[in-house]
């Protein structure tokens, strides 16, 4: 299982801020992630399963896309974009 | 005590305050998010607010509490279906039904939820979902909304919509079947030959008279309409405005025959150097200019579709109306003369008063 780090938002929804989640890669992770804690539907894949745009996901402290694969106690991070203006 | 709820690009912003001087802040929430809507439910008191957040998505949230306590809550199934190819992009309005715990909302794209329990949860309208004339309607500058929603007094089952640009809709079954009512209305940013079976009618505001429920007043894009029965066909009213274009319209409920437009260029969407609202009294057959106190000079201002709202009645009428310069008028009088509520907010979206 992969390691799923979340702040803020997420974190209270959650209620925890760090969760071991299966997944082969990132949507596959982030389904499971929902899936298993369902306060959090709908906040980072919407109604198509499609990413957020304003959502970053990071494996093991790269970017990610969401068709990147992940591994065995991988460390992922799920992050509002920079925004500004 | 005037309390109106403002919605910005950045939060949303409790003003209250009396007629005749300025308002003060008494809250804020979702700051530094685009608050589209926000209203206080009559009934039950709860403050709903449609907040497009540009990382987690549209959503509905309400509070029991004053806003500035900011124990907000997320409504449950404001969603599109799973799985589909769409997503829901935002909520353009929240509006009481006629039953005890009946709420309405409206978004893009072109969609309708109703709540059965107060607005804690929703679900989609199924009907008006699947119409089979969906792949015809048209999306605007605005996005595919839902923007009006127009209950019967008295009547649960009846309900008038209005779609930025589908046309208005009407129902007489509670949502279970939907009709257009369009006739009447002329587009005429489409060909000639092409009007009689338009369906993409950009419609930006309806409002039912409640006194007389088979009243309505429409402003188009490109027109102000009335109809007199129920919203099947429509009477153009726009005679004597300057403009034809503008974006809300308001009621003064006691009136059946009273409407408040503020006409906008149709060039560039924004007044034409001063700020006149434009009342009628006899059902749109005359306008009025209602202009003392609004700025006349270098004033080009733009009042979006929601960012128009009355409270009271009668001689008690008070209007509001917001602009993205994030400036605020208000009249204490029905309109016959206007102050200065706030300047200096972000950019108004929304603004309800009560």
């Amino acid at each position: 299982m992969a390691i799923v780090r979340l702040r803020g938002q997420l974190e209270k929804l959650a209620g925890a801020s760090e969760l071991s989640i299966e997944g082969g890669n990132v949507t596959e992770l982030l389904q499971g992630l929902e899936r298993e804690h369902s306060g959090l539907e709908g906040w980072i894949l919407d109604e198509r399963g499609v990413l957020r745009r304003h959502i970053n996901v990071f494996v093991n402290g790269e970017p990610a896309e969401p068709d990147a694969a992940v591994e065995e106690k991988d460390k992922i991070e799920i992050l509002p974009a920079i925004s500004g203006g | 005590m005037t309390e109106l709820l403002v919605g910005t690009r950045k939060g949303l912003f409790v003003l209250e305050g009396e007629p005749g001087a300025e308002f003060q802040v008494a809250g804020r929430a979702f700051v530094g998010e685009p608050v589209d809507y926000a209203v206080r439910e009559p009934r039950s008191g709860r403050i709903f607010a449609a907040v497009t957040s540009p990382f987690w998505g549209p959503r509905i949230w309400f509070t029991e509490d004053a806003p500035a306590a900011g124990d907000w809550q997320s409504a449950r199934g404001v969603a599109l279906p799973k799985g589909g190819k769409d997503a829901l992009k935002r909520v353009w309005v929240i509006a009481a039904g006629e039953a005890d715990g009946l709420l309405y909302a409206g978004g893009d794209p072109g969609v309708l939820f109703e709540s059965r329990d107060g607005g804690e949860t929703w679900a989609l309208n199924q009907a008006l979902w699947e119409h089979p004339t969906r792949p015809r309607w048209r999306r605007d500058s605005g996005g595919l909304s839902v923007h009006s929603i127009a209950p019967w007094p008295g009547a649960p089952d009846r309900l008038a919509l209005a779609i930025s640009a589908a046309g208005v809709w009407l129902t007489d079954d509670g949502g279970a079947t939907w009709s257009h009512g369009n006739e009447g209305i002329v587009a005429d940013y489409l060909p000639e030959q092409a009007r009689a079976s338009a369906i993409d009618l950009c419609v930006h505001h309806l409002e039912r008279a409640p006194k007389r429920p088979e009243r309505l007043f429409l402003q188009f894009h490109g027109g102000v309409y009335r109809s007199d029965d129920a919203g099947r066909s429509w009477t153009d009213i726009a005679a004597g405005l300057p403009h034809d274009f503008g974006f809300p319209v308001v009621l003064d409920p006691a009136d059946p025959d009273s409407a408040f437009v503020i006409p906008v260029t149709t060039e560039d969407r924004v007044t034409d150097g001063s700020v006149v609202v434009w009342e009628t009294r006899d059902a749109g057959a005359t306008w009025m200019p209602r202009d003392r106190g609004l700025p006349q000079q270098n004033a080009w201002l733009s009042v979006l579709r929601q960012a128009f709202a009355a409270t009271g009645e009668g001689p008690e009428l008070e209007l509001y109306f917001g602009a993205t310069s994030g400036e605020i008028f208000g009249s204490g009088d029905a309109g016959a003369s206007w102050f200065g509520v706030a300047t200096r907010l972000p950019a108004i979206a929304s603004l309800r008063a009560g």
